[in-house]
């Protein structure tokens, strides 16, 4: 376990990870739930436990739709989203680390895709 | 009249016209100026919740601040709403961010969430009033039954949003009824409709689009009205279904009588 890419997530994401009571509503909640190996609560606990390697090599980080809802109904105010940006950001912002190139845009398009999908798309998976 | 800062944002102005030119008119007729700041930058999509990222803040702050001398700012676009308003209920939370992002933009002084940002539905909720919007239509959606969708970014997270209860909202449903129509409740309403993953996983949009649009039609709706232009492509595109989808801002300007009415 790296002590420092731990630290850099908790100051990252804000989150007080400790504060899971291990309820598992966010991963209930999640509409992502199914495409995931790891769920927004095991993002949480593995954090928690600096078990952070496997998270960041892990499909999981891109398939979070960032939409809220383990943030809104947490009864901790854990905010997993949070917590999975912060090691998706850990991920992506390493040299050669970034999920998705310009290259790969044009095949992905069609004439009625909004421009707000690509940027947002942009910002989620690359520096 | 009162004068607002207009933030379209990217989409508005490429793939959904609509959304942009039917809340410029309708503002126009319900006697509210917008007024539309000079070189206004993408938003970015989506919040980056990061606490030590101010590079990915500075759009919205820089539209913040163009707002400083008028009433508000107004958004539109459901994304672009979600980070203005995250961004300006964090940096008035984040006194070492402020610093950062006044350093980035060079500013005299600190910028720590002056600006009082609202969507356009809150405009005519709290500005115009829904019932001065019902005296202004002339041609009510009689008969219509409408499914407001909100999707993910409207309402959450509600702290930072501040719109209307999370899990059990009304805006859109008194909008809905103050241009004439009936509201349909179903389950889905704010529930994410795939966002940004259609680019890369098709099968997953498909998932949650058709979810929102089968739970809409099972309810009765005739049609979906959103906010947002990704929900409307996504309900249109991945979903399959069979409802029409529109943007609130086109049956506003049917109400207002700025649009030809559609027979669908």
């Amino acid at each position: 376990m790296n002590k420092n890419e731990k630290d850099w997530i908790d100051i990252t994401s804000g989150v007080n990870v400790r504060k899971c009571m291990r309820c598992g509503k966010c991963s209930a909640t999640c509409p992502s739930y199914d495409e995931m190996e790891y769920h927004p609560h095991q993002f949480v606990y593995m954090v928690e436990k600096g078990d952070i390697e496997p998270l960041l090599n892990s499909v999981s980080l891109y398939k979070c739709l960032t939409c809220f809802a383990c943030v809104e109904r947490c009864p901790r105010g854990v905010e997993p989203a949070k917590v999975i940006e912060a090691v998706r950001l850990t991920a992506v912002r390493k040299q050669g680390n970034n999920h998705l190139l310009p290259d790969q845009i044009p095949d992905m398009l069609d004439d009625d895709l909004p421009q707000q999908a690509i940027v947002t798309a942009f910002r989620k998976y690359t520096k | 009249m009162q004068t607002f800062t207009y933030y379209p944002g990217c989409t508005l102005r490429t793939k959904a016209k609509d959304l942009d030119a039917y809340a410029r008119a309708s503002a126009e007729a319900l006697g509210i100026g917008l007024i539309e700041p000079e070189n206004w930058q993408c938003c970015g999509g989506a919040y980056t919740s990061a606490t030590n990222e101010p590079a990915t803040k500075l759009s919205a702050v820089r539209t913040l601040m163009a707002a400083k001398e008028t009433e508000g700012l107004v958004t539109v676009c459901s994304a672009c709403h979600n980070v203005i308003k995250q961004t300006n209920y964090d940096i008035s939370r984040n006194e070492a961010m402020a610093v950062k992002v006044q350093r980035y933009l060079g500013l005299d002084e600190a910028y720590t969430g002056e600006t009082k940002v609202y969507h356009y539905l809150e405009l005519l909720r709290d500005v115009v009033g829904f019932d001065n919007l019902k005296a202004k239509v002339v041609n009510p959606l009689k008969g219509k039954k409408i499914a407001a969708y909100y999707g993910c970014l409207l309402l959450r997270p509600s702290k930072a949003l501040a719109m209307d209860d999370p899990e059990n909202p009304s805006i859109m449903e008194d909008f809905i009824k103050a241009i004439g129509g009936t509201p349909v409740i179903y389950a889905q309403r704010n529930e994410c409709c795939g966002g940004y993953i259609t680019l890369e996983d098709k099968a997953q949009a498909v998932k949650r689009s058709s979810a929102v649009m089968e739970s809409a039609e099972s309810m009765g709706a005739d049609m979906i009205i959103t906010a947002c232009p990704l929900c409307l492509y996504n309900l249109k595109k991945n979903s399959g279904g069979s409802l029409p989808v529109y943007y609130f801002t086109e049956l506003l300007a049917e109400a207002l009588g700025l649009k030809e009415v559609s027979n669908e």
